[in-house]
């Protein structure tokens, strides 16, 4: 892949936080935090909806406020097939299109770079510059990199042929699927749109992108952007909630992408098995972190919060959500953790302007559940004030909470991080392995042996070892999870391919036929075919089909 | 019923050791990988005749094609599989930019877990033990549920393969649609099917339930494009390949057989000519006799091919062929005429000896034919010409495209095998048969050195300013200053 002429340009950087998500289903409400009170009245197309938990579909909705039409399976049916027609119609696949499209998003970052920024804000208080690196750097240069590896990533890719006496060639040509539906989520609500959408792009298809209505402002925002930026005619943001999702998953796509909760996961899977659609299921799960007592514990401290409350304060699939380490180690580092807490976020984190608040009330009481519950609430060692009005709650550490507790048992998705012991640390890896398949695994230690073994016998899917989160920066890694945490992989050229079919194309000439390939059967073919098996098996093969030399 | 539950919790019973012995890291050794390859190979080598005489009992199917398209392709797959192996497991370096400083990263393929690998009846050995190699090339515990509709070759599979491989890693499972339905509905970490769109279908459905990936190698209408070719070698030849890969690829009844032929209209007639003689050459005045056509599978598909025939239309339609044997489950090799294209014949997939030629004005119309129906999983295409060509690959969408000759792809181990659409999702055959049976774990390491306080709250506008102006909007360098993965002008807080 890229190899780099040019170290200002460099390819390593995609997504900071990918953090893709958990929409843990969806329940908006129509009181918002007292710190956006004047919003700017764009923003609002649904900023009453109530929701009412659960699968979607028996999911309740009251639409309090409806300034458009309802978009129902009708209309989604029209748009599918309009975007069908534009498909067919062969412009997507050219190379012209895509780049165009691709430099209209670049262009777009740029130029609506304040808006973007004000739209987070709005959403998630994302902290200006946590924005401008997870969301603006990382969607623009994914778009950068597939911009300058297009043309390379088009070619097909020609293939020896295995056999390689008969006259032949063979490549691998890649196609656009066609029609791809992406359903995005809040957390990184404006990167976790664009990636995939730069993917789809990329690979030549019609696109629907379905951003989260949790995230209001960035999806009102990213509908009005990318019809005033791209091809209306080939990519369309459709806004909405959970009629809306069902409207479109019951049209036929010719591929699903999927970020958001494990839960939605399932959903979107049956409905596209209707169509023998594929997806890609970008879920989340517990990520744990393994911490070993022979670490640089300064370093491991900041790195820790980096993939905890500075990122997205652990409203991120790829956060910490728990940590292991080893009884005596334990005090060592929840007092590290609590020094370096309060180097980042101040005395009162409260107030703290470089953290992120909860998303919206319904995620605040889940958390607030999560703390409350009997056997956890006295664990806390950390933090766990709260403001409900802000929906803001401070870093909180909780120490040895019990396994069956509710913190343990779902994905926790907020500023909570359990610590649990164990006795020594190799212990941790049947802990991490009788939970679901993480999407993403972390363990600090300086012990090689150690290393092996987490890699070896831990499947989740992505590791880092002594760091947190940036190996969805790594363009040239796929990021996707496993079992519980998800399907399919994308970023860089894994995009690319998650959208792509894989076409084998095999060119013959009419030369090189022999009569053994085709009946009679006769018993001097057998008697052939027999005395030939005793020899090199591609020979036999060859002589039936006739692609020996002669 | 009681002993349908215990049938039900002594499979239950069953998986659960599977996933324990899984859980041990056996099937994760390479060594173990390897034993089971070549477990394989015996296997094939030492119950060659065995194999021989249940592919015949079960399809009529004659040894030469039987060694040409399941034996000896498996044989082929399996040195492939075992000679790529060290090299599969080892995984592969990602790049990294030189400045991304103390890290590598990797990608490490790791085994799914307990795999589920159901097959179909037409190539019953072949199409369960293909699946099986990338299967335990990747490591995983597999279960094999080979179709009861070739019960010969099921019961051939069941006996033979606890003798060869590791019997606690891998269970044949025997049994029709009711026993498929129980297996579906448990937990597996992945779900291998190959077989009509139908059952796919409820094959995804299933696996839904437990967000379990699958790969579904369906079938569809293969067309065969013939163009107006000048030289009589090269349209002999082309008749050859297509009669080949219609009728004696199990009589048709094979996945990526040709289904039905496009030519253009002033060239038609020649063609059928051309046809008639080679079928002549091939299966003799009386096909029945020749031994060189493989049966019906059975009853339900043999009347199923029948009532095609039975619309008088179609009936009309047939130029060659079209004698049918019901006690023998024979149909003879059939050559049809633009058959009504609303008729069954032109709706369904044919799997059958039962070969429909549509006629076009101009060949170029086949590319609109083919694209304005289901995605089929493979077109053949014979021509010379190169725009037709180009055309073909860009313009129409389907598993494979294949120049000049038919069926031959499956032996490409460099070629991805797979569908899309109706024709099915993922891809298997040589290394990416491997892929499809693993994880691709991305694996980075870091050292404790070099971090920079950029990288930390607390944010200010300084910090922002910094990175704007530093790296001149360079968003890329922004980031990786961002991650301390480069190192910056300004003289960052130590370590």
């Amino acid at each position: 892949m890229a190899i780099m002429k040019c170290p200002s340009s460099v390819n390593l950087s995609q997504d900071f936080s990918a953090l893709g998500g958990i929409c843990q289903t969806i329940r908006t409400y129509a009181c918002r935090p007292v710190n956006r009170a004047n919003p700017s009245p764009i923003f609002f197309t649904h900023s009453s909806l109530r929701i009412s938990r659960c699968s979607a579909s028996v999911l309740s909705v009251t639409m309090e406020e409806e300034k458009e039409q309802a978009f129902d399976a009708g209309k989604a049916a029209l748009l599918v097939k309009e975007l069908r027609k534009s498909f067919s119609s062969g412009k997507t696949k050219s190379y012209e299109w895509r780049a165009a499209q691709l430099q209209s998003i670049s262009k777009m970052i740029d130029e609506r770079e304040k808006e973007i920024i004000q739209a987070l804000q709005l959403d998630l208080s994302k902290p200006e510059l946590e924005a401008f690196v997870s969301e603006i750097s990382m969607t623009k240069s994914s778009c950068q990199k597939a911009l300058k590896d297009l043309k390379h990533w088009m070619a097909p890719e020609k293939v020896s042929t295995s056999i390689t006496t008969y006259p032949s060639s063979a490549e691998i040509v890649s196609e656009p699927f066609g029609v791809v539906l992406i359903i995005s989520t809040w957390n990184y609500p404006f990167l976790l749109s664009l990636d995939p959408v730069i993917g789809a792009i990329a690979a030549g298809n019609a696109i629907v992108l379905k951003p989260s209505e949790i995230a209001p402002a960035t999806s009102s925002l990213l509908s009005r952007l990318l019809s005033e930026y791209v091809d209306r005619s080939t990519i369309r943001v459709v806004e909405g909630a959970v009629p809306e999702t069902s409207a479109l998953l019951d049209q036929k796509w010719d591929k699903i992408f999927y970020t958001g909760s494990t839960r939605v996961g399932y959903i979107v899977m049956a409905a596209a098995a209707k169509h023998l659609t594929p997806v890609v299921l970008e879920l989340g799960g517990k990520c744990p972190a393994i911490i070993d007592s022979n670490i640089n514990l300064e370093v491991a401290a900041r790195r820790i919060l980096a993939g905890k409350w500075a990122c997205n304060n652990g409203q991120a699939c790829i956060a910490i959500d728990y940590i292991v380490t080893t009884r005596s180690f334990a005090p060592k580092l929840v007092a590290a953790l609590q020094l370096t807490l309060e180097e980042f976020f101040g005395k009162n984190p409260l107030e703290s302007q470089d953290i992120c608040r909860i998303v919206n009330l319904y995620h605040f009481k889940r958390l607030a559940k999560l703390l409350d519950e009997d056997g956890t609430s006295d664990k806390i060692v950390l933090g766990g004030q709260r403001d409900e009005n802000k929906l803001r709650i401070a870093p909180t550490i909780l120490l040895d909470v019990p396994e069956d507790s509710l913190i343990m048992q779902e994905e926790i998705f907020g500023p909570l991080l359990p610590i649990l012991t164990v006795d020594n640390i190799e212990d941790s890896f049947h802990m991490i392995n009788s939970k679901p398949k993480p999407l993403a695994a972390y363990l600090f230690s300086d012990n090689d042996g150690l290393q092996k073994q987490f890699v070896q016998n831990i499947s989740a899917g992505g590791m880092l070892i002594n760091d947190t989160v940036l190996h969805l920066t790594v363009p040239t890694l796929p990021f996707g999870g496993v079992g519980e945490s998800g399907m399919g992989a994308y970023h860089g050229k894994f995009s690319f391919d998650a959208f792509s079919h894989k076409k084998g194309v095999l060119y013959r000439s009419f030369k090189g036929d022999a009569l053994t390939r085709y009946p009679p059967y006769t018993p001097e073919k057998q008697r052939l075919l027999k005395a030939l098996i005793s020899f090199n098996i591609i020979g036999i093969i060859l002589a039936i089909l006739g692609w020996s030399k002669k | 019923m009681e002993s349908e539950n215990e049938v039900v919790g002594e499979m239950e019973r069953e998986l659960e050791e599977m996933r324990e012995c899984y859980r041990s890291g056996g099937t994760r050794e390479a060594s173990w990988r390897k034993s089971q390859l070549k477990g394989l190979l015996r296997l094939l080598r030492e119950r060659e005749e065995e194999i021989f005489r249940a592919l015949h009992q079960d399809l009529g199917k004659h040894p030469v094609e039987a060694y040409r398209d399941e034996i000896g392709s498996l044989i082929k797959s399996v040195n492939y599989a075992l000679d790529g192996l060290k090299r599969w497991i080892a995984g592969n370096k990602a790049k990294l930019p030189r400045i991304a400083l103390l890290m590598n990263a990797k990608i490490v393929p790791e085994p799914l877990g307990l795999v589920l690998v159901i097959s179909s009846w037409n190539f019953p050995i072949g199409l369960s033990l293909e699946p099986l190699i990338g299967a335990l090339a990747a490591g995983n515990a597999v279960v094999l549920k080979p179709s009861e509709l070739a019960p010969e070759c099921s019961s051939l599979l069941a006996n033979a393969i606890p003798l060869y491989l590791d019997d606690k890693a891998v269970k044949v499972i025997q049994g029709g649609p009711g026993i498929a339905e129980r297996l579906l509905h448990r937990k597996w970490d992945k779900i291998f099917f190959t077989g009509s769109a139908r059952i796919g279908r409820k094959v995804i459905a299933a696996a839904a339930e437990h967000l379990t990936p699958v790969t579904l190698e369906l079938g569809g209408k293969c067309p065969a494009v013939i163009d107006t070719l000048s030289s009589s070698f090269d349209r002999k030849v082309a008749v050859q390949r297509v009669l080949g890969a219609k009728f004696s690829s199990s009589a048709g009844q094979a996945c990526i057989g040709v289904d039905y032929v496009l030519v253009e209209k002033k060239f038609s007639s020649a063609l059928v000519e051309l046809m008639k003689v080679a079928m002549k050459k091939m299966f003799g005045e009386n096909p029945r006799e020749s031994r060189s056509v493989t049966r019906i599978v059975n009853k339900h598909h043999f009347l199923r091919l029948r009532s095609h025939l039975l619309d008088p239309l179609v009936k009309s339609s047939i130029v060659y062929g079209g004698l049918m044997d019901e006690e023998n489950l024979f149909i003879e090799p059939t050559i049809l005429m633009d058959p009504p294209l609303q008729a069954a014949i032109m709706m369904d997939e044919i799997f059958g000896p039962l070969l429909p030629i549509v006629t076009l004005n101009k060949i170029e119309d086949s590319i609109e034919f083919i694209s304005s129906r289901p995605k089929p999983l493979a077109i053949y295409v014979f021509t010379k010409d190169e725009s037709l060509r180009r055309n073909m690959v860009s313009k129409t969408s389907s598993g494979s495209v294949v120049f000049n000759d038919a069926i031959i792809q499956y032996l490409a181990d460099t070629l991805p095998f797979g569908g899309i659409g109706e024709s099915g999702m993922g891809r298997y055959h040589g290394k990416f048969s491997f892929d499809t049976f693993s994880h691709q774990k991305a694996v980075v390491r870091r050292s404790f050195l070099v971090d920079f306080w950029f990288r930390f709250p607390p944010w200010n506008d300084h910090k922002l300013q910094l990175f704007r102006s530093s790296y001149h909007y360079d968003y890329l360098g922004i980031v990786l200053t961002v991650l301390g993965l480069k190192r910056t002008n300004g003289v960052p807080k130590s370590i």
